[in-house]
């Protein structure tokens, strides 16, 4: 209950504040449009429209992090955040309360990059179903990653971060291009992050390949599992005011 | 009595910014807590509050410990924070109704208390509107209210008329005076005409310590003075002693 009314407050936060939520959409569809008809004019080897698009639904979730980051960061620096701490909340009624709300943004986000892909020739089949589901798992990862960053960083920090967990996510990813073509150490740190394996997860639920989605996704749903926790440990920190 | 603080402490970074408080407040008592800046008046409070572990020392509040049981004191009190502090992309009304909510309030009763809230402190013309488009007062005001919602038995004010216009102080000031008696007020301010004209019982602070206590009488019995801020300016002149 007392998590709901929080998540309502959060919800309204953040779409009240439109700009950052069409950031999320409206940059990797123009994205996906972009690189879509590159491909072909560009002497690289780059991704056809099947795998660019849910490459670029996970990028979009990148977004996500920055508006759970910024949220929880500025109700800290505002110190709303310790008004509501005096409140008779549980530290996993806060956390639920701001992973709540972002998750039908994740949906939304989903459906728009979906239907933008198709409208570019991504094939529709039954198992977009699997993708969207498999998708709203990894959304977490990022939700999880955002409340990690808002609970140890300020607002302005947090978006100082982002401009290097953006540029980690776009090409530790996978998504334009296959780390392999690297190389290296580069293919090796991409490897050991989670962001190559959310990618793969979600193009393998895509295209029906649960052999192939397993793994990776064991990999994202670990890095969930540890980034919450980090989240919930720093929170609960915070909550004492052992600052 | 309903709070009962015992050898309560602080220190950040091993500077002692709340030294051995002890101290008891009585039922529906008006408390005046002062110092100067850093005197440790916001600390306390926030430890009292429960967003602040005690270095050492505990205190009771209602019977509930702060250290042992803060989830059941946090039930009993609520507090207006020195800053403002709302959720600004939410409305005057928005902004109450939440609060209601996470103190655990019916729908019904989260309604009525906000039109009663707004009622009290005169915000009906902007109870529609985002709060971070009022003016300073004005969001100050609400952040006051926010902490009346949840209909506390102990409630903090920490510098709550800071901002406000003379009439939405006198207005605060007639709010406080109805519930006092009823819930157990602790204020801090710094304007001592506040303290003469509200409040049962005064506790002076310097550097973390409890320097004076006792009614306005008390105090100008001890000091032969009659105007509290001439009392205050000699309590915190003296020397600090053992
Ligand atoms: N989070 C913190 N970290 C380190 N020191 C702190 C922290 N909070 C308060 N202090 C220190 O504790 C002391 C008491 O501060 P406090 O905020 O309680 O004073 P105050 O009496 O409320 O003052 P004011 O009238 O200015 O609000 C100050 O010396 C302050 O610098
Ligand atoms: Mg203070």
């Amino acid at each position: 209950m007392k998590a709901l009314a929080f998540a309502g407050r959060n919800r309204k936060e953040i779409l009240r504040d439109p700009l950052t939520l069409l950031l999320g959409v409206v940059m990797p569809v123009a994205m996906l449009w972009l690189f879509s008809s590159l491909e072909g004019i560009m002497p690289l080897d780059l991704f056809t429209i099947e795998k660019l698009t849910p490459g670029m639904i996970v990028f979009s979730f990148s977004f996500i992090t920055l508006f759970s980051g910024m949220l929880l960061g500025r109700d800290k620096t505002t110190s709303f955040l310790m008004r509501i701490f005096a409140s008779p909340m549980k530290a996993s009624e806060y956390l639920i309360g701001y992973a709540i709300p972002l998750l039908p943004v994740a949906l939304f986000q989903v459906l728009v990059c979906y239907g933008a892909g198709v409208l570019l020739g991504f094939p529709v089949d039954i198992h977009a179903l699997t993708g969207f589901g498999v998708l709203l798992i990894i959304s977490l990862l990022y939700i999880g990653s955002g409340l990690a960053l808002g609970t140890y960083f300020t607002d302005r920090q947090v978006g100082g971060i982002f401009a290097i967990f953006v540029n980690i996510t776009t090409w530790l990813s996978g998504i334009w291009f296959s780390p392999s073509m690297i190389g290296g150490a580069f293919e090796q740190a991409a490897n050991l992050l989670p962001f190559v394996h959310a990618v793969d997860a979600a193009r393998a639920a895509f295209t029906g390949g649960f052999t192939q989605l397993l793994e990776p996704l064991l990999w994202v749903i670990g890095y969930t599992i540890v980034i919450f926790g980090l989240a919930i440990v720093g929170f609960r920190k915070k909550m004492k005011g052992s600052k | 009595m309903v709070i009962e603080i015992k050898e309560l402490t602080k220190k950040f970074n091993g500077e002692l910014a709340v030294d051995r408080l002890s101290l008891t407040i009585e039922q529906g008592e008006f408390f005046a807590l002062l110092g100067e800046n850093g005197a440790g008046k916001t600390t306390t409070i926030k430890m009292l509050s429960c967003l602040l572990a005690p270095t050492s020392g505990d205190a009771l509040m209602l019977g509930d410990s702060i250290v042992e049981n803060p989830l059941a004191v946090k039930k009993k009190m609520n507090l207006s924070p020195q800053e403002t502090a709302i959720a600004r992309n939410l409305s005057v009304k928005e902004n109450l109704e939440f609060i209601a909510k996470i103190y655990g309030s019916s729908k019904q009763e989260t309604k009525q208390k906000t039109e009663e809230l707004i009622r009290k402190f005169g915000l009906e013309d902007y109870a529609g509107k985002k709060a971070k488009n009022l003016s300073g007062g004005w969001q100050r005001r609400l952040s006051i209210a926010m902490a009346m919602i949840s209909e506390p038995e102990i409630i903090f004010l920490d510098e709550p008329t800071v901002g406000l216009d003379v009439r939405a102080r006198i207005d605060l000031w007639k709010i406080l005076l109805q519930l006092k008696g009823d819930i157990t007020i602790i204020l801090t301010t710094h304007y001592l005409e506040e303290v003469e004209a509200l409040a049962d019982r005064i506790g002076i602070m310097q550097a973390g310590r409890l320097r004076a206590l006792g009614t306005l009488e008390d105090l100008q019995e001890r000091t032969g003075l009659e105007k509290l801020q001439d009392i205050f300016i000699q309590l915190t002149e003296e020397e600090e002693g053992p």
